[in-house]
């Protein structure tokens, strides 16, 4: 990937970010952290491929702790968001 | 980078669960369907790292032939690790202490960062390329190091296991440690620059990511707890970016753009929130609030404030037309959002219109108290933002606050020199009558005296809310 289509990339992900969130209501601003945070849980999948190509102990141990720290970051973002999410319902869907 | 991470299949997963992490937080923002918007998203962080864990046996034959089965199973064993707890905790602590939980799980993503980068620089593989790999990298890591010692500190201070110190001379520490990481950053980007230090790259590298780490301790030390909420949506921004940034040294694109977008969506979200406190950005990150505070809460005469029987409450509420609730953070220290709403319930009953005020920063953070409302039931077309319900005030004939403060507090409005001034407030004040179910005297979260509670229509309601709360629903059996 070449340098210009990598800022390309960056360029219309931070409008397409900044769009996403312009209209939130102030209810939401909590799980929508929450959210986001778990979305850069993505993190996982760059610790495990560090860690695959890890030579010597060093690198090894840094992969290690990194993969533990992404999965830390993406299982409790998904059920800490889940269950503030969890909470949103209106009369109309209470049973 | 391996020719076999640029296999179709591979790739054409990556790119269908970054469009699943896409709508997802974009379904996130709306409430009618913030419900599954995780969903969706976990779905697409399912994929990803399903996928990866295929692949990976391969990529690591290149590095160690033979023995990648057993690295499969180490990366097997550090996700069993980091999830089990993770799984754990989000599950069993209560919704009132979420806050603190997602600033550590959100620093945990920065530790993952710097960790990437770290392998990255330490094999040498971002020093391969052109100039534009270690400047990504260590730019990267500094953010996502920062960021995670500083979220480590902000759950310390939510989890009150830690005040805010003051540092004699912080701003001196602070300057000195963000010189140090400035240099320890160019050094990094190119160690040859420093090459006269006899460092080897393995102990460059580490010393600027524990001087990051350092940095970010100090920087988030002195910020009082109130203004966290500010602080973690910052470190969630950058470690949005840092995702971003490492996505493009390991040549992942899905890291690339979900770690980007989380990154300009978490600045705004940040300015959103600053704006719902009347905070400033800049004002949060460099001045103390806590300072302010404490001196601010010291001056001021003892004055009487009307205290009110439980059963008085309950019947003035049952009696009336328009009944506003104010709820605050002792309401759900207390548990009581479940007797609240049992109460509400009695008194909708009894013909009378009942609303939920909401301040954006009721609770701990923005939207914290919407959560713990609709927890105990509460449907949320009964929930108000401030905008919707400051003018209604003025026609209720009860308003009810219950374990809330600084969001009430009228010297947001005229008193100047208050640390609050400028916030806008629920105008609680303007009802006919205000009731106030506190435990003590105290000061609120911010160590402010309210004005409010020895208004002339104001009557204190003393005890705990969860006890207050009850009594109230038995008077009003007898009603």
């Amino acid at each position: 990937m070449t340098g210009f289509v990598a800022l390309y990339i960056f360029l219309i992900a931070a409008i397409a970010g900044y769009e996403i969130v312009a209209r939130v209501p102030v209810i939401l601003h909590t799980p929508l952290m929450s959210g986001s945070n778990f979305v850069h849980g993505i993190v996982l999948v760059g610790a495990m491929l560090a860690l695959a190509e890890a030579r010597g102990p060093l690198e090894v141990f840094v992969g290690f702790v990194g993969v533990v720290m992404a999965t830390g970051n993406a299982v409790g973002g998904y059920v800490s968001t889940e269950r503030m999410l969890e909470m949103f319902h209106s009369k109309k869907e209470k049973a | 980078m391996s020719h076999i991470l640029t296999a179709f299949p591979l790739q054409a997963s990556y790119f269908i669960a970054t469009l699943l992490l896409i709508l997802g937080l974009k379904r996130m923002s709306s409430p009618r369907t913030a419900r599954n918007g995780i969903l969706w998203a976990g779905v697409g962080m399912l994929i990803a790292v399903a996928v990866t864990f295929v692949y990976i046996p391969g990529v690591s034959e290149l590095i160690i032939p033979g023995n990648s089965g057993q690295r499969l199973v180490l990366i097997f064993f550090a996700v069993a690790v980091g999830a089990v707890p993770a799984w754990w905790t989000g599950r069993r602590v209560p919704l009132t202490e979420m806050p603190q939980m997602v600033a550590i799980y959100n620093g945990l993503g920065g530790g993952a960062a710097g960790a990437i980068a770290a392998v990255e620089m330490y094999s040498g593989r971002a020093y391969s390329g052109s100039l534009a790999f270690p400047i990504i990298a260590v730019i990267g890591a500094l953010f996502g190091a920062t960021a995670f010692g500083g979220s480590v500190v902000a759950f310390l201070k939510l989890q009150s296991w830690m005040g805010s110190p003051r540092i004699p001379g912080r701003h001196f520490i602070n300057g000195i440690l963000s010189l140090a990481a400035l240099a320890l950053t160019l050094a990094s980007i190119h160690p040859d620059w420093v090459s006269g230090l006899n460092l080897s790259v393995d102990v460059l590298i580490s010393i600027f990511l524990v001087v990051s780490l350092i940095l970010g301790i100090f920087v988030t030390l002195p910020i009082g707890g109130a203004d966290m909420p500010v602080v973690i949506s910052t470190y969630n921004a950058c470690i949005g970016l840092a995702v971003g940034f490492e996505g493009f040294v390991v040549q992942n694109p899905a890291m690339i753009i979900a770690g980007t977008i989380v990154g300009a969506a978490g600045s705004l979200l940040t300015v959103l929130m600053a704006r719902a406190m009347n905070r400033s950005f800049l004002n949060v990150w460099f001045s103390g609030f806590g300072d302010v505070a404490a001196t601010a809460a010291a001056g001021g005469e003892a004055r009487t404030m009307n205290a009110m029987e439980v059963r008085d409450a309950a019947a003035t509420m049952a009696y009336s037309e328009n009944v506003i609730v104010v709820p605050g953070y002792g309401l759900a220290v207390a548990q009581a959002q479940h007797k609240l709403w049992e109460l509400v319930q009695m008194l909708q009953a009894k013909g009378v219109k009942v609303k939920f005020a909401v301040h954006p920063v009721a609770g701990r953070m923005p939207g914290h108290m919407s959560v713990l409302l609709a927890e105990a039931g509460v449907p949320y077309d009964l929930i108000y933002d401030l905008e919707e319900i400051n003018s209604d005030f003025a026609n209720a004939d009860v308003a009810l606050v219950i374990g809330a403060n600084d969001v009430v507090n009228p010297a947001a409005r005229s008193d100047k020199s208050s640390p609050i001034y400028g916030m806008p407030i629920l105008n609680a004040d303007q009802a006919r009558q205000v009731l106030v179910i506190k435990r003590g005297k105290g000061v609120g979260f911010s160590g402010i005296e309210n004005e409010l509670f020895f208004g002339p229509n104001t009557h204190m309601v003393f005890g705990d809310a969860q006890g207050v709360i009850t009594q109230m629903i038995q008077a009003l059996k007898e009603v």
